[in-house]
């Protein structure tokens, strides 16, 4: 008899957790399979300068370095770009990026009105080295180490919080490495 | 007002072919495979749609990309491959079966089982009720008596 009634019960409890994990859930993050995978392999023009490359090469100058995915367009892109400038400011870390379908009078436009945060971007008009990254909604952000190897990635605007909480440690752990 | 209407109808209209870029095909059967592929390929961005549906720019992008791929004489499953090396399992609208996909694979069959076990169980039950001892004789003679001349009324 009281089966009856704690039964229905522990079913409701069951669901409530269910849904509330499911709520604490992001649809939009979609796991990257690229995680410590090799970065792949591009040679685009710059933003800046039509006739001087970028590749892949660059990344791996560095111990890390960050290859940020923006935009014009993107207006999360423009929320997390001041703590871009302030990462850049702070020489924490080199950042690079990826303009991402973008016109390449309006990229400039934006990096000399709001200031620009990296070393070089590329010039990805076409979108095509975005679905080599599995770029699918700008800003990303990859982190890359000297091995060319990509350790993690931000969907969305990279911010203080996202720093700290996801990237810092990673950075720090690489740069610390001999 | 009547113009602006009629031009506004038009406008959408046009909006709504722009949707269906033109692919050309070498065969037939290739164009089988470009809408069946891109059926089956879900757009990230929004992410209840596949690309052949969706408007998205990345999806017109995977569409490009799949045309371009099925011209170059891939096969299927080399073009499933390129995309799930690049968005992994998620860009499937039938994931493959593995332990992380167990649970969507199964889960229905599972929640089925138990429903028709509970089903059965509460069916069992309410035989078992109604399949109580029948009324005794005196019990029949007493209900006689109580139910007599109810039906004189009606």
């Amino acid at each position: 008899m009281k089966l009856r009634f704690i039964l229905p019960l522990a079913l409701f409890a069951a669901l409530i957790v269910l849904f509330a994990v499911g709520l604490q859930l992001n649809p939009r993050e979609v796991p990257s399979p690229l995680i410590n995978k090799p970065a792949p392999e591009f040679d685009l023009p710059q933003v800046a300068d039509a006739e001087q490359r970028m590749t892949r090469d660059v990344l791996t100058q560095h111990k890390i370095s960050l290859f940020n995915v923006w935009a014009s367009w993107c207006v999360a892109c423009r929320q997390e770009h001041p703590f871009l400038m302030e990462l850049a400011n702070s020489k924490v870390i080199p950042i690079y990026g990826l303009n991402y379908k973008d016109e390449r009078e309006d990229a400039v436009d934006w990096l000399r009105r709001f200031g620009n945060p990296y070393q070089q971007s590329a010039f990805d008009h076409d979108g095509r080295v975005g679905i080599d990254w599995g770029v699918y909604g700008v800003p990303e952000t990859f982190i890359v180490d000297a091995s060319g190897t990509i350790r993690h990635k931000v969907i969305g605007p990279l911010t203080p919080q996202v720093w700290r909480e996801k990237v810092e440690p990673i950075v720090r752990q690489l740069q610390e490495a001999p | 007002m009547k113009h602006l209407l009629a031009a506004l109808c038009l406008l959408h209209a046009m909006a709504a072919t722009a949707a269906i870029s033109a692919y050309t095909f070498d065969a037939p059967e290739q164009e089988v495979r470009f809408n069946k592929l891109s059926q089956e390929l879900r757009c990230l961005v929004c992410q209840n749609q596949n690309i052949a549906d969706s408007n998205a720019g990345l999806a017109v992008d995977l569409r490009r990309q799949l045309h371009e791929m099925i011209l170059a004489g891939k096969s299927d499953a080399e073009i499933v491959d390129f995309m799930t090396e690049r968005y992994g399992d998620f860009v499937l609208y039938r994931p493959p079966l593995r332990a992380s996909t167990l649970m969507l694979w199964l889960g229905p069959f599972i929640l089925l089982a138990v429903s028709a076990g509970a089903l059965a169980w509460f069916i069992r039950r309410r035989v078992s009720i109604t399949n109580e001892a029948p009324l005794s004789e005196q019990e029949l003679r007493r209900l006689a008596e109580l139910t007599r001349g109810q039906g004189d009324k009606s």
